[in-house]
């Protein structure tokens, strides 16, 4: 108790500290908006909530985290990871999404639930149990006085989730499966009238889904761990993105996505590390309740 | 009862009580069956009979050990000095104690489970659907995590109760029948709540909640009954694991969410949600597949039994129940009739 | 005095921009059948779901038994006695006629414990009596999701019966039903509202049907109460069939 007072007063007495926080936040923030925006799309398109979600990107991570081992330069590992997951994304819809989609929406759930057990195993067998990083070997910034440490890798990681983001936005405004993609998620029977195939539309969706995962996990591993279990709190963190904004709103999610990392990072600075899961499933409830408070005010609930 | 239900009763009742005796060397495996049973049951509960598809069932599990240790070491000593000295010296329990902490500790589990639910259930039960289970499973895993940073209780290192003080044999025999106790007093009391006026109308929470609010059926209420007594069950369970595992920790044992928190679910979907039946065949099928083929796998199980979630959810979802349903609807007394909907349309 | 049961008052209630209820204002006597009827799209339902607590009501105040009602909840004003049938007729689709009846006991007159109970002797009686009432006693047993749809708003009819409202809000209870059938209807729910004592309000587009039935009738056009009035009133009322008119 004492020692997360004393992290709280440390926030007033040296207000940069929180200066610090927050760039960490919004630059992990960054990539986890990326996931999440991979969960709406998915979801808006085809109504298939993805708890393997967290998984592609972790398995993105060790896409890049074996090239890097086997000699490559760590910066090929986000197009390998984007390249490798889109096929990893196509096989998953063609076997199992693809026979999930008319069904409830428990049993997506628990058939990527499956999904995501699954692949938190094999990555296990395939690569250890121990954390791993990428260490891309640039220097560290400091600034006022070494209060504040930024990490040249964490900016370049940034500026690539922008890239990626900016890439995925122009896709979806500009090209013709873009097009047909938001013409299904609208609304799919119409668009079947018009001539658009969608299932094809599904399958393209999903793997675009799995392979902007894979590249945000590319990144993650080069600016802070993974682990084959850590899935599933990437997962949860896309879900409270989502849910915060709401589908279809690219800048909620965005903000969601910045702010659930600032407030992650708060609360590692506040409660200590070993808290790190702990918070991020603690703002899903938290976000839950919230909205649900909103929803009985209309006197709805939260479908 | 017709005497075909009779004989089929005491048939499984008679094996329930012999089992341990004729296969001595599968004590712990034959014990682990009634836990699946159990938390199969509960969990259809609320997943099938209620529609609210819970993946947090697992923190009454969890809960209940840790109430059902706290509460038999706090008997005797210290919780806090008692978990930092990690077993060394003061952990001497006798008969009395062992047995009477165990009885309080295994009922406190499970009141306070109840409890738990209510306070949760009060708060997620407006959520639906896949946020209701993404926001349970979010409390297993906020629960699991907060646990193993929390040192009174043992943190990571989990906790350790006293050994069963017979001869090891013994002790198996003494949580196997444990254990089949509480599976059959679950079976029996979901069998009586399911003919009751409250069966029906949870039926109706699944079917159409809405509709079930605009009649004036306490919806509310009901949920938090029925998931209530169910977390009550499953914390027993919870704390009789404790004792029979001796050693316990949060995230592998406990709160282990992506192993006996989601088999639950997938032994109700074998066996038939929604059923009376269902969950004790899939718990059954579930627990037998995985310890027949357990060691074949070289390493691989795990990622076997997530698979077998997934075939499970994609291509079997109805389970054996509701094939029988499907293919022998006479056995359930449905009827069947082609000039239903003639006349006056 | 009369004895007023339902007190609407000025309730208004629009969605984004559409004003489906504007500053309507209407009551319905105790034990009586008051009519309500409007084009298509006059915000009937919607004042059925305000009365009923479905949304909340962006102003005015709506009084069951005195008691204002416009903050509360679905469950809590179904729990007075204030009972609805949906215009999709919703029943429970995967159980059975018998099924249905008795889940639609009045629970809301149970504690707990009671709730506990098997059904009795007397509520299978009782679901008997009421479907045979509607007219569905030979397919009891039958999955009623299988039913036709006017037999489905015959089975929605015996439900909202088995519940013992005080009071019956029906949105349009002829709908999909056979013609041949009508008057047989007409004349349940005429016993229901003397022989069980239920307060029926009744939402219909069928004249002929609301003219037999109620005593008392409302209009609405555009969200607005039009006109009120007897049946002979109403049907020579000019603004009455103007709007009828415009409507079509
Ligand atoms: N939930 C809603 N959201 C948005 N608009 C709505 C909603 N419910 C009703 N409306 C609108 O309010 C208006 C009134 O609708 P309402 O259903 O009350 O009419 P009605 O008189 O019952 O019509 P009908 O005779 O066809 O049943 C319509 O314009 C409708 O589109
Ligand atoms: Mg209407």
């Amino acid at each position: 108790m004492d020692q997360i007072l004393g992290n709280i007063g440390l926030l007033f007495e040296f207000p940069i500290v929180n200066f610090k926080i927050v760039i960490d936040g919004i630059m992990i923030g960054a990539l986890f908006a990326l996931a999440a925006y991979g969960l709406a799309l998915v979801w808006g398109v085809m109504n298939v909530k993805n708890l393997a979600q967290g998984d592609f990107v972790i398995a993105g991570g060790y896409v890049s985290w074996w090239l890097v081992q086997h000699g490559f330069p760590a910066l090929l590992g986000v197009p390998a990871a984007f390249i490798v997951m889109w096929g990893i994304g196509w096989v998953v819809y063609k076997l199992v999404i693809s026979r999930v989609i008319e069904r409830d929406l428990f049993t997506s759930l628990l058939a990527t639930f499956g999904l995501a057990i699954m692949m938190a195993q094999i990555l296990n067998l395939l690569f250890g149990s121990d954390t791993q990083s990428v260490d891309l070997g640039y220097e560290t910034l400091y600034f006022a006085d070494g209060l504040i440490d930024i990490p040249i890798a964490k900016l370049i990681g940034v500026i690539m989730a922008a890239i990626l983001a900016a890439g995925v936005i122009i896709f979806m405004k500009s090209s013709r499966m873009g097009q047909a993609i938001r013409a299904t998620a609208q609304d799919a029977r119409a668009a079947r009238v018009l001539g658009i195939d969608t299932e094809k539309v599904y399958a393209f969706t999903f793997s675009l889904n799995a392979a902007i995962c894979g590249a945000a996990g590319a990144i993650i591993v080069m600016v802070w761990v993974i682990q084959p279990f850590y899935g599933i709190t990437h997962s949860i963190r896309a879900f409270v993105i989502v849910t915060a904004a709401g589908l279809g709103n690219l800048p909620g999610v965005i903000a969601a996505g910045l702010g659930i990392g600032a407030l992650e990072q708060y609360g590692a600075h506040i409660f200590g590390i070993g808290y790190q899961q702990a918070i991020a499933v603690m703002l899903l409830l938290l976000v839950l309740l919230i909205r649900l408070i909103q929803q009985l005010r209309v006197r709805q609930v939260l479908k | 009862m017709g005497n075909n239900k009779i004989i089929l009763y005491a048939a499984i009742l008679a094996i329930t009580v012999i089992a341990p005796f004729v296969f001595p060397a599968f004590g712990t495996q034959l014990a682990t069956l009634w836990l699946m049973i159990i938390v199969a049951l509960t969990w259809d509960m609320t997943g099938g009979q209620m529609g609210y598809n819970s993946l947090g069932n697992i923190f009454f599990y969890g809960t209940g050990m840790y109430v059902a240790a706290a509460v038999t070491i706090g008997m005797v000593y210290d919780v806090g000095e008692y978990t930092s000295a990690h077993g060394g010296g003061i952990t001497s329990f006798t008969d009395q104690q062992y047995f009477t902490g165990m009885f309080v500790g295994i009922l406190a589990a499970g009141v306070f489970c109840s409890v738990c639910a209510v306070v949760i259930g009060y708060l997620t039960f407006g959520l639906r659907g896949p946020y209701f289970a993404i926001g349970t499973l979010g409390v297993a895993i906020a629960a699991g995590e907060l646990v193993s940073n929390w040192d009174w209780i043992g943190g990571g290192q989990g906790i350790a109760l006293p050994v069963y003080p017979g001869d090891l044999d013994e002790g198996k025999v003494f949580f196997y029948f444990l254990f089949a106790l509480t599976g059959v007093a679950v079976f029996l009391f979901c069998r009586w709540l399911y003919q009751t006026r409250f069966g029906a109308a949870i039926n109706a929470i699944r079917d159409d909640e809405e509709k079930a609010d605009a009649m004036g059926i306490h919806t509310l209420r009901y949920k938090l009954v029925t998931w209530s007594m169910a977390a009550f069950f499953v914390g027993i369970a919870g704390g009789i694991s404790a004792f029979q595992l001796i050693h316990f920790e949060p995230l592998e044992t406990a709160y282990q969410t992506i192993n006996l928190g989601i088999f639950m679910v997938v032994c109700v979907l074998l066996g038939g949600k929604g059923t009376l039946w269902g969950p004790v065949i899939g718990a059954s099928l579930f627990h037998v597949f995985k310890e027949v083929t357990w060691n074949y796998f070289l390493g691989w199980q795990w990622v076997a039994l997530g698979a077998l979630i997934v075939v499970t959810v994609v291509y079997f979802k109805d389970g054996v129940m509701g094939y029988l349903l499907h293919t022998k609807p006479e056995w359930f007394g449905v009827k069947i009739d082609q000039k239903a909907s003639e006349e006056t349309s | 005095m009369s004895d007023v049961i339902i007190d609407v008052q000025g309730v208004s209630k629009s969605f984004g921009g559409v004003k489906a209820n504007t500053n309507v204002s209407m009551q319905v006597e105790r034990g009586g059948i008051t009519g309500l009827i409007g084009p298509n799209g006059s915000g009937k339902t919607t004042l059925f779901n305000s009365i009923v607590g479905y949304h909340p009501i962006d102003g005015g105040s709506i009084k069951f038994e005195g008691q204002e009602i416009s903050k509360l909840p679905v469950q809590k004003i179904a729990r007075l006695g204030l009972l609805r049938t949906f215009q999709q007729t919703r029943i429970y689709g995967a159980m059975n006629g018998v099924e249905n009846m008795l889940i639609s006991l009045p629970h809301r007159k149970m504690s707990l414990l009671d709730a506990l109970k098997k059904n009795t002797r007397e509520d299978y009686e009782r679901a008997d009596q009421l479907l045979e009432f509607v007219g569905l006693y030979e397919k009891r047993f039958l999955k009623s999701g299988d039913l036709s749809f006017g037999q489905q708003k015959l089975l929605e009819f015996a439900m909202a019966l088995m519940n013992e409202p005080t009071c019956l809000l029906l949105d349009e209870p002829t709908a999909g039903i056979n013609p041949t059938l009508i008057n047989g209807l007409i004349d349940r729910l005429k016993r229901a509202n003397e022989e069980f004592g239920i307060t029926l309000f009744v939402i219909e587009h069928n004249m002929r049907v609301i003219m037999n039935l109620a005593e008392s009738i409302y209009c609405l056009a555009h969200g607005e109460m039009l006109a009120q009035g007897t049946p002979d009133e109403i049907q020579n009322d000019q603004k009455v069939i103007d709007a009828y008119l415009g409507a079509h």
